[in-house]
């Protein structure tokens, strides 16, 4: 069986975040007053192949735990999807 | 002879200079694929610059997987010298050998030009032929180089006396030193043993005067010098 895992990959709260800051400037320039805090992260979607969703998850946090995401300056979380 | 492997990711671009610079000051130099599995008995590694793997998903983060690192871990670990310069270095970080990280310029700009640099640490296989507090001019050439670590990690790499490399205010005139907003003006690191380095700036850009200075050269003269120590 195989689980649609969607990974949301965001650069760790209080890190400065220059792209986030560029297009929160964008925005304002374009008019659209009253945003803050813009962020940017990444979005990841995969396939895994396991037997059951806790599988999946577990096996989707190794990877993200080794290369999807950096510990050092990015915070992820995951979804895990009905099977694909 | 002191022998160097210069290791070569799909995307390195600084890999030919950092050999010449290697032969320059007299080293055997040669590549290294990143599929080899050996360092051919090497006595210093070379992680030159470049964008390894486009610099997809994170700069070196994929790069860290390939088969030749692991021959670069056990070297580091054994205590021999490696030497990571800019995308080097990044890798460095993803692979453990270094911490912190370098995310992206605090100014957003890809930022190349020649940024003026204190020699903070000279007990190193790559900055011993310095003296300490040397003011150096060193081209940077990179949009991902804004070193970053948790406040503990940076406090405990000031107490260790780990940065090897400070960014300076050469000219009070001049824009800030600091190129791309990283931590304590951290230009450069090592391992708490002081064999793994990892810079931002490019030293093998200016080792002859044709190249419009020699004063990167000391990064390399150092290894000789220490490798020599090391087989006395």
């Amino acid at each position: 069986m195989s689980y649609r895992v969607q990974v949301r990959v965001m650069p760790r709260a209080g890190l400065l975040d220059p792209q986030g800051q560029a297009v929160e400037h964008a925005l304002a320039a374009l008019g659209f007053a009253g945003t803050a805090d813009v962020r940017i992260g990444r979005a990841i979607e995969l396939d895994v192949a396991a037997a059951t969703a806790d599988e999946a998850e577990a096996r989707a946090r190794q990877m993200c735990d080794r290369l999807l995401a950096n510990p050092v300056t990015e915070d992820y979380e995951l979804v895990v999807e009905r099977p694909a | 002879m002191t022998r160097v492997a210069v290791v070569r990711f799909p995307g390195s671009n600084c890999d030919l200079d950092a050999l010449r610079a290697a032969e320059l000051v007299g080293a055997g130099a040669s590549f290294v694929w990143h599929r080899d599995t050996t360092l051919g008995g090497a006595d210093v590694v070379l992680l030159p610059g470049g964008f390894s793997y486009g610099d997809y998903l994170r700069s070196g983060a994929i790069a860290r997987f390939s088969p030749i690192m692991a021959a670069v871990q056990r070297h580091a670990a054994e205590g021999g010298p490696v030497l990571g310069i800019c995308n080097g270095f990044q890798i460095l970080c993803e692979a453990h050998l270094l911490p912190g990280a370098l995310m992206r310029n605090a100014g957003l700009t890809f930022v190349s030009r020649p940024v003026p640099v204190t020699i903070e640490r000279t007990d190193t296989p790559f900055t011993s032929a310095y003296a300490a507090g040397t003011l150096l001019q060193l081209p940077v050439a990179h949009g991902e180089g804004r070193f970053t670590a948790s406040e503990d990690v940076a406090r405990m790499l000031e107490a260790e006396g780990r940065v090897v490399l400070r960014y300076a205010q050469g000219d009070p005139a001049a824009p800030p030193g600091n190129p791309n907003g990283s931590a304590h003006d951290i230009a450069g690191i090592c391992s708490a043993e002081g064999n793994v380095v990892g810079i931002m700036p490019h030293p093998e850009r200016v080792v002859t005067p044709l190249l419009g200075s020699d004063e990167g050269l000391g990064f390399f003269r150092s290894f000789m010098t220490a490798a020599r120590g090391a087989a006395a």
